[in-house]
C-alpha cells in the first residue's frame, strides 16, 4: 500500500478547514485511507540518521497517509484534496479537457521502429502556462516518484519524463540506439556521458541503480531527441539536464515511455489531471501527437470519460441496502463518479472520469456506492445459506492422533516446511538427489532452499534449541512434507507424516517402538505380518547400523524407525543417543479421503438393508404381468402398489430391466392414491434414456448358474491359495527362555551340572549362553538361555528333563520367557 | 521425632503439675540439655492439642569464664595483694604471675599496694594496707547464687570488665492441651493399604489367593463371609487409631508426567471448531506447491502485480512449471485479463501462459478456494457452500519479530445466491463474536480479487484503539464468472493469520519462540488450554 506524505497545514488550507488528528483519522477511515503516522521532516531525519543531522530540518507537521494500491488519483496532495472535497460535498469533481494548441500544430513525437526491441510505446502531452511554487514543484516531482513505484512497477512498465518545453523544440523523436552512440549531459551532472558510462556511473547510485537492469543487457537503449538533437531523456533511467524543470518553467512537456500502453495512458492521464489545476486555464491539457513507426497517429492524453449504465436495484441488492435511485446517484457522484438517474426504470448512468482507472466493472461502482453510504451504516444480516459441515478427512485423522500422542507423553513441535538442503540431506547422511525434494529458485537465505521431505530434521533442531530442558525429551509432529510427483498438475504433492523422537541418556528404541505400537493400536492395525503391521530390519544411513527397521502395513512400507546414527546426532549438535520413528499417515485414511462438495439429500434413496427375498411371497419376477394382473386395471396397480410399499425396485436394490418391463406395462401415470407405486413410477421415469441400458433382470436360473460359477471360482482360488501357502515356508513360532538351575549345595560341581543340562537334546531346542550367579551361602546357580520352537518344546518338558539329573539339580525355574 | 522416652517423661511431669511446667525447669530437673526438651515440645505440638506451649523469654546475668574464675579464686587485684608478702616482692616477679599485670594496676588504684622504685635490686612492691575486702569476688559470688540484689550500676560495671554477661533464655511454658494424654503414639506420614485393610478382609484375600475357586454349592458360604467382612469393617482398620502428620498445603504438587500440544495448534483446533460450529466444510489445503495460475491468475491478479515479484513470492526451480490446466477455463482467464469480458474492462495487457505456469509456494490459501470454487462451478447444478481452511502459506519477506517466511492463514468462504455486503458483515460479526470480539467496524480497502474489500477492525479494550484483525471482501465477477459460476451467485470471504491471535492469547512477543525449532519448550509445557472467548 503506497504512503503519501503531505504537509498538514497545506492540506487543511486546501480542504478549507482544520481537523484534529482524531477527526482527520476518522475521515480517512470512512474514505478507505489510513492516517498511518503524524511526523515531521525533522523527526524522520533524526530517526533515520540521528539528531545531529536533523538540526535545522523543517519541523512542519507531516501526515503520512496510506492509499489503496489502485487509487493512483490519490497519490498527491492535489488528488487527495479533490477526492475528499468531492466526498464531503464541498465541491464538484472537475472536468478534464484535452485542447488543441491555441496557435499552430500540436507537439509531435515520432516513434522509430528500433524501440520495438526495448520499449515500444510512448505517449505525451503538454501543460501550458503552468505556475509552479516550491510546494507545487515538490508535489509534481513526488507524484512522478509515487507513480514510478506503483503503477509503473519501478519504471519497468512505464517511465515518466517531464521537460521545460521552452528549452527544446519539437518535433521529438523517440528511438533506440546502441549505448555507445548515446551521449548527453544527464540531470544534475556537469559533463556529458555516453550511455555506457552512465550505466557504470549509476551502478553505485542508491536511487537509480534499481532501474539499470531494465535495459542493461539490451543491445539498444531508448532515447528521446528534440529536433536539434538534444537529448530529453534516456528512459527509464534519467532525463537530460538541458530540459530540466525549474520553478520558473511555464510550459511542461510530459512523455511516458512504456512496455505496457494501457499503463502509459493511465500514468499520463494521472500526471495531467493532477497538475492541470495550476494551468492558466485550469483542468485543460494541450494535446500532443504521437506518430508510430507504421505512420499511425494518436492524440494524447486520452482523458476518456466512459459511461456505464446500471440499475439501483443491482447496487441495493449487492450491498444489502434499500436506497432510491436518486440517492444512489448522489452517493456515486460523491465518489467522483458523476451519476444521474436516466428515468428509465431504476437505471443510473455513471460517468467514469479518466482519474478513476480502477473502475473496470460494475462491482467497482457498487463498492463506491457502499463507501459513500458508509460501510458501517450497512445493516449486518445473516445469510440463510444452509450447509452441513464436514472436516477434511486427513485433518480429522491428524487432529485425533495428535490428541492421543500428547496423551502418550509426547510433546508437539511445530517446524517450518522450508529448510536448507543440508538439513534434509547431508545432515541425515543422504544425498539431495535421493530426496525427491522441490527446490526454491529465489531463496534469500539457505534456510529456504527446499521444502522439507522429512519431519525429522525439524524435531532434531527443536531438541538442539532446547538442550537445557530436563531429559528425556519426547517430541512429535504430524505435518506435511513436500515430494516431487509427476502425476500431479504442479509436479509435486504434500504427504502427511507422523514423526516422533526420543532423546535421553539411553537410545530408548523400545520407547519409540512403543509409540509405533500405540499409534497402530489407535489406528486399529494389528501386529500381524500380512494383514496387520510388522517391522523388519532395514539399512538406512540416517540410523545406526543394525538399529533400523522398516515399518510394513498390509505388506507396504510406510516408514522407518530406529536409533539415530552418531554422526547424525553430532551434525544436529546433539550429545545424547536418540531414536526416532517417521511414517506416512495417509495410508490409514480409508475410503473417506475425497471430500464431497455438496451435502444434498441424495436423489436416489440408498438402500442399505438387504432386499427381502422371494420366500413368503407368491411373486416371481419372470411372470410379473401374471402376478400383478393387468396393469390397465386398478386391481393390478393396487397389487403392485402394495408390493412396492416396502421396496424401492422390483428386484434387488438397483434399478434393472425388471423395473423397465413393469414400467412399460403401465399405460399412464398412476393416480396419487397408489402413493408407493407413484413414487416408484416417477423414479423409474427419471432414468429416461438409461432405461434401456439398465442391468438385466435376474432370473432364478441365472442366479443358480451364477452361484455355481461363484462356488467353482471360490474353490479354485482356495486351492490356489493352499498350494501357494504350502510352498511358502511356514512361519515357526519360537521363544527365548532363560532358566535358573539351582544345585543342592555349595559342593555341587557346577561344571558337571552345566554339562548335564546341556546334554538335554530335543528337536527344536538350542542351548545358548550361560553364567553362574551367586545365590547366597556360597551357593551359585546356573543361569542358562535357550531358544525353543514353541510347537516342539515346552517348558514343562524342559524342566522335567533337567530335574532328572537328581544328583546335581535341586530345582529349575523359568527366569524369563520371550516370544521371538 | 524427638526421643520418645523424653516425650513421655515430659508428659508425665505435666500430668502431675497443676497448672503447667517451664521447659527450663524441666531441663534442669532432668539434667538434660534444654534443646532436647524444646524438640520434645515441638513434636508434641505437631500432634495437635496434646499440649499447649507458650513461648517465654527471660533475661538473666551469667558469669563469664573470667568472672567464674574470679568468683572461685578472688579478683586479680586481691590475688596480687595476697601474693605480696609483708617483706615485699620485686615488681618483675609479680609481673610473671598470670593475673599480675591487670591485678597490679587495679590494686594500685585501690591503693592496696605501693611501689618502691628506688629499692635496690629494682622496683619492689609492698602491701600498703593491712587487709583488704575483695568486693568484686563477693558480688560475683552473690550473682552466682542467683541473688540479684546488686544495683544495675554495679552489674554494668562488672559487665564492662567482661566478668558478667546478660543472657536471654527462651523457654516454653507448657500446659495441658484439650486432648492431653500421657500415651502418645507415633505420627504416621501416609495412609497405607495395611491400615485400610481390616483383618477379615485381609484373611479373605489370603483365602482367595490360596484356595482354589469355590466349587458349586460353596458359593453361599463365600457370600456369608463377605457379609461378615462387611460388618467387621466397622471395627477393623488400623487407620482409626493412627495419628497422621499434617500436610503442608503451601507446597506445590508433583507435575504430572505428560505430553503437551503446541499452543498454535491448540488455537488452530479452536478456530476449526468455530468454523465447524458455523457449518463450514474444511477445504483440502494439503498442497503447498501451487501454480501461479491458481494462486494469482484465476483470482484476477494481473501478471505484473507486485505480489508476483521475486521479492515477495518463492518460485520453484524444480519442478519449475505446472503442466496441466483446464484448457477452456485457462482461455477464459486469459481473455478476462487481456481483453476483459463478463462486464469487465479487463487489465488490457499481454497475458502469458508461461507466467501462469510458474510453480510457486502458495502465497495464500485462497488458491485452494479458487480450485474449490472452480470445482463447484463444474457441478451440474450450483449448490450453496460454506468452506474454510487453516493452513500454511509462504512469503519471501524480510523476517522480523512478527514476520516469518511461512505462517498459517485462516480463511472462510461462503458462496450462495444473492449474498450482500451486509451478509458478509453479519457473518464476520458472528465469527468474531465466537472469538470474544464483539465491537467491529469496517474500512474500505483494496484487494485485486475482491470488490468491495474491507479491512476488519476491532476495538482493543487494552490499547483503547481500533486494531486490524482481518481482511474480507466479495470475490470479483472477473474471478467467478470465468469459472462458470452462475451470475447471481456471490461469494464472500475473509481471512486472518493464526499466529497473531495466538501471540496475543499467549503473550508471546517474538514469533520465533512460538513457531519453528527455536520454540521455547517450557512455554509449550506451561501453556494453558485455549478458550478464545474468555
Amino acid at each position: 500500500m503506497p504512503t503519501v506524505g503531505v504537509k498538514r497545514d497545506l492540506l487543511f488550507k486546501a480542504l478549507g478547514r482544520t481537523y484534529t488528528d482524531e477527526e482527520f483519522d476518522e475521515l480517512c477511515f470512512e474514505f478507505g485511507l489510513e492516517l498511518d503516522e503524524i511526523t515531521s521532516e525533522k523527526e524522520i531525519i533524526s530517526r533515520e540518521q540521528g539528531d545531529s543531522k536533523a538540526s535545522g530540518a523543517s519541523d512542519v507537521i507531516l501526515y503520512k497517509i496510506d492509499v489503496p494500491a489502485n487509487r493512483y488519483d490519490l497519490l498527491c496532495l492535489e488528488g487527495l484534496v479533490r477526492g475528499l472535497q468531492v466526498f464531503k460535498n464541498k465541491m464538484e469533481a472537475p472536468r478534464y479537457r484535452r485542447v488543441s494548441p491555441a496557435s499552430g500544430e500540436p507537439q509531435k513525437l515520432f516513434i522509430t521502429k528500433e524501440t520495438a526491441a526495448v520499449r515500444p510505446y510512448a505517449v505525451a502531452a503538454v501543460l501550458r502556462n503552468l505556475t509552479f511554487t516550491q510546494e507545487r514543484y515538490d508535489s509534481f516531482i513526488e507524484l512522478q516518484e509515487k507513480l514510478h513505484q506503483n503503477v509503473c512497477r519501478k519504471r519497468s512498465l512505464v517511465a515518466i519524463g517531464t521537460h521545460d518545453l521552452d528549452t527544446i523544440s519539437g518535433p521529438f523523436t523517440y528511438t533506440a540506439k546502441p549505448p555507445r552512440d548515446i551521449s548527453f549531459r544527464p540531470l544534475n551532472q556537469t559533463k556529458e556521458y555516453t550511455a555506457t558510462q552512465l550505466m557504470s556511473l549509476y551502478k553505485t547510485d542508491s536511487h537509480l541503480r534499481h532501474y539499470l537492469h531494465i535495459i542493461e543487457d539490451k543491445p539498444v537503449y531508448p532515447v528521446i531527441y528534440d529536433s536539434n538533437g538534444i537529448v530529453l531523456s534516456m528512459p527509464p533511467i534519467i532525463n537530460g539536464d538541458h530540459s530540466k524543470i525549474t520553478l520558473k518553467t511555464k510550459n511542461v512537456f510530459i512523455e511516458c515511455t512504456a512496455t505496457d500502453l494501457t499503463k502509459a495512458k493511465i500514468v499520463l492521464d494521472m500526471m495531467v489531471t493532477m497538475f492541470s489545476e495550476y494551468c492558466s486555464q485550469p483542468f485543460t491539457v494541450e494535446e500532443a501527437e504521437v506518430v508510430y513507426p507504421d505512420g499511425k497517429t494518436c492524440k494524447y492524453p486520452e482523458l476518456a470519460y466512459r459511461k456505464e449504465k446500471l440499475s439501483s436495484e443491482f447496487i441495493n441488492r449487492k450491498v444489502g441496502i434499500n436506497e432510491s435511485t436518486e440517492k444512489i446517484a448522489q452517493l456515486l457522484t460523491r465518489m467522483c463518479l458523476r451519476s444521474q438517474a436516466t428515468g428509465v426504470g431504476d437505471e443510473i448512468e455513471v460517468e467514469i472520469p479518466p482519474t478513476r482507472s480502477d473502475v473496470i466493472h460494475a462491482c467497482d461502482i457498487m463498492e463506491d456506492a457502499a463507501m459513500a453510504y458508509g460501510f458501517n451504516n450497512i445493516t449486518r444480516t445473516t445469510p440463510r445459506t444452509y450447509t452441513v459441515a464436514n472436516q477434511f478427512p486427513l485433518n480429522k485423522l491428524t487432529e485425533l492422533l495428535r490428541q492421543d500422542l500428547a496423551a502418550a507423553g509426547f510433546t508437539e513441535a511445530l517446524n517450518f516446511a522450508l529448510c536448507s538442503q543440508e538439513d534434509i540431506a547431508d545432515k541425515l547422511g543422504k544425498k539431495i538427489s535421493e530426496t525427491k525434494a522441490v527446490h526454491i529458485s529465489n531463496p534469500k537465505t539457505a534456510e529456504f532452499q527446499v521444502a522439507r521431505t522429512t519431519l525429522l530434521p525439524g524435531l532434531l533442531k527443536t531438541i538442539a534449541a532446547n538442550r537445557k530442558m530436563p531429559l528425556p525429551l519426547k517430541l512429535f509432529e504430524i505435518s506435511d512434507v513436500v515430494l516431487k510427483d509427476e502425476t500431479k498438475d504442479v509436479g509435486a504433492r504434500n504427504s502427511r507424516r507422523f514423526c516422533a523422537v526420543y532423546y535421553n541418556k539411553s537410545p530408548g528404541f523400545e520407547v519409540i517402538h512403543g509409540v509405533l505400537d500405540r499409534t497402530m493400536q489407535l489406528l486399529e492395525v494389528k501386529s500381524v505380518r500380512g494383514e496387520g503391521y510388522h517391522i523388519q530390519a532395514a539399512d538406512d544411513s540416517t540410523f545406526f547400523p543394525g538399529r533400523c527397521a522398516e515399518i510394513f502395513v498390509h505388506g507396504k512400507s510406510v516408514g522407518r524407525l530406529g536409533v539415530l546414527h552418531p554422526d547424525v546426532i553430532n551434525r544436529f549438535e546433539l550429545t545424547m543417543p536418540c531414536s526416532a520413528v517417521e511414517m506416512d499417515i495417509e495410508p490409514f485414511l480409508g475410503h473417506t479421503a475425497e471430500i464431497s462438495l455438496t451435502h444434498d439429500v441424495p436423489m436416489q434413496e440408498v438402500v442399505k438393508h438387504k432386499f427381502p427375498t422371494q420366500d413368503g411371497s407368491s411373486f416371481c419376477p419372470a411372470s410379473t404381468k401374471t402376478v400383478f394382473g393387468d396393469m390397465s386395471t386398478a386391481a393390478g396397480l393396487k397389487a403392485l402398489n402394495e408390493f412396492l410399499a416396502d421396496r424401492s425396485y422390483i428386484e434387488g436394490f438397483m434399478a434393472s430391466q425388471a423395473d423397465t418391463a413393469v414400467f412399460n406395462a403401465i399405460p399412464s401415470t398412476p393416480s396419487a392414491t397408489f402413493c408407493h407405486l407413484l413414487r416408484w413410477y416417477n423414479h423409474i421415469k427419471s432414468f429416461q434414456r438409461e432405461r434401456t441400458s439398465l442391468p438385466a433382470a435376474k432370473s432364478q436360473s441365472d442366479d443358480e448358474a451364477e452361484s455355481a460359477e461363484a462356488a467353482r471360482v471360490k474353490e479354485q482360488r482356495l486351492a490356489e491359495y493352499a498350494a501357494k501357502k504350502s510352498k511358502k515356508p511356514a512361519l515357526i513360532a519360537k521363544s527365548s527362555i532363560l532358566l535358573d538351575v539351582k544345585p543342592w549345595d555349595d559342593e555341587t560341581d557346577m561344571g558337571k551340572l552345566e554339562e548335564c543340562v546341556r546334554s538335554v537334546a530335543m528337536d527344536g531346542l538350542l542351548w545358548g549362553q550361560s553364567k553362574l550367579l551367586p545365590v547366597g551361602y556360597g551357593i551359585k546357580k546356573l543361569q542358562i538361555g535357550c531358544v525353543v520352537e514353541d510347537d516342539k518344546v515346552g517348558t514343562d518338558l524342559l524342566e522335567e528333563a533337567i530335574t532328572a539329573f537328581e544328583e546335581y539339580v535341586q530345582s529349575v525355574d523359568v527366569a524369563a520367557f520371550n516370544k521371538i | 521425632m524427638a526421643d520418645t522416652g523424653l516425650v513421655e517423661t515430659l508428659l508425665r511431669r505435666l500430668e502431675k503439675a497443676d497448672d503447667g511446667v517451664d521447659s527450663l525447669q524441666v531441663s534442669s530437673g532432668l539434667g538434660v540439655d534444654h534443646q532436647l526438651i524444646v524438640g520434645a515440645v515441638k513434636s508434641l505440638q505437631a500432634l495437635g492439642d496434646v499440649i499447649s506451649a507458650e513461648l517465654r523469654s527471660s533475661k538473666h546475668w551469667e558469669l563469664t569464664g573470667e568472672g567464674a574464675e574470679i568468683a572461685e579464686q578472688g579478683s586479680h587485684e586481691a590475688r596480687v595483694f595476697s601474693s605480696v608478702p609483708p617483706e615485699g616482692l620485686p615488681q618483675s616477679e609479680l609481673m610473671k604471675l598470670s593475673f599480675g599485670k591487670i591485678g597490679f594496676s587495679k590494686a594500685m588504684s585501690n591503693k592496696w599496694i605501693r611501689v618502691d622504685k628506688a629499692h635496690e635490686g629494682g622496683p619492689r612492691i609492698f602491701r600498703a594496707v593491712e587487709s583488704i575486702e575483695d568486693q568484686v569476688r563477693e558480688k560475683l559470688l552473690l550473682l552466682q547464687k542467683g541473688d540479684s540484689q546488686l544495683e544495675e550500676k554495679e552489674k554494668n560495671e562488672l559487665k564492662k570488665r567482661k566478668l558478667l554477661s546478660e543472657v536471654t533464655v527462651k523457654s516454653y511454658w507448657i500446659t495441658k492441651g484439650s486432648s492431653f494424654s500421657t500415651s502418645v503414639t507415633k505420627q504416621e506420614t501416609e495412609l497405607t493399604p495395611e491400615m485400610i485393610a481390616n483383618d477379615r478382609v485381609q484373611d479373605l484375600r489370603k483365602e482367595d489367593t490360596e484356595k482354589p475357586p469355590p466349587i458349586k454349592g460353596d458359593e453361599s458360604k463365600v457370600e456369608d463371609s463377605v457379609l461378615k467382612a462387611g460388618q467387621d469393617k466397622t471395627t477393623g482398620g488400623s487407620w482409626k487409631e493412627k495419628k497422621f502428620k499434617p500436610y503442608n498445603f503451601e507446597a506445590m504438587g508433583v507435575a504430572p508426567d505428560c505430553g503437551h500440544l503446541h499452543p498454535l495448534m491448540k488455537v488452530r483446533t479452536q478456530f476449526r471448531q468455530i468454523f465447524l460450529e458455523m457449518g463450514f466444510t474444511e477445504m483440502p489445503t494439503n498442497n503447498f506447491i501451487e501454480s501461479s495460475f491458481w494462486n494469482f491468475d484465476s483470482l484476477f491478479q494481473p501478471q505484473q502485480h507486485p505480489a508476483r515479484d521475486q521479492h515477495d513470492t518463492f518460485f520453484l526451480s524444480d519442478p519449475a512449471l505446472a503442466h496441466e490446466f483446464p484448457q477452456d477455463y485457462l482461455e477464459r482467464v486469459k481473455k478476462v485479463h487481456s481483453e476483459g469480458g463478463f462486464g469487465s474492462q479487463g487489465y488490457k495487457y499481454d497475458w502469458k501462459t508461461e507466467e501462469a505456469q510458474k510453480n510457486i509456494l502458495r502465497t495464500h490459501t485462497t488458491a485452494v478456494s479458487a480450485r474449490m470454487l472452480y470445482k463447484l462451478a463444474q457441478q451440474e447444478k450450483f449448490t450453496p457452500v460454506k468452506y474454510f481452511s487453516i493452513d500454511r502459506v509462504f512469503r519471501n519477506e524480510t523476517l522480523d519479530a512478527t514476520h516469518l517466511a511461512e505462517f498459517h492463514q485462516i480463511e472462510g468462504v461462503v458462496a450462495d445466491y444473492g449474498l450482500t455486503l451486509g451478509d458478509l458483515m453479519g457473518v464476520l460479526h458472528q465469527f468474531f463474536t465466537k472469538l470474544g470480539i464483539t465491537k467491529l467496524r469496517f474500512k474500505p480497502a483494496y484487494n485485486p480479487y475482491t470488490e468491495p474489500s474491507m479491512e476488519v477492525f476491532s476495538y482493543h479494550e487494552g490499547l483503547k484503539k481500533w486494531v486490524e484483525v482481518g481482511n474480507s471482501g466479495v470475490f470479483r465477477p472477473e474471478m467467478l464468472l470465468p469459472m462458470g459460476l452462475p451470475e447471481d451467485v456471490s461469494v464472500i470471504a475473509w481471512g486472518l493469520s493464526l499466529e497473531r491471535p495466538t501471540m496475543i492469547k499467549y503473550g508471546i512477543n517474538n514469533i520465533r519462540e512460538l513457531v519453528g525449532h527455536k520454540v521455547n519448550l517450557q512455554m509449550v509445557y506451561d501453556s494453558p488450554i485455549c478458550r478464545l472467548d474468555s
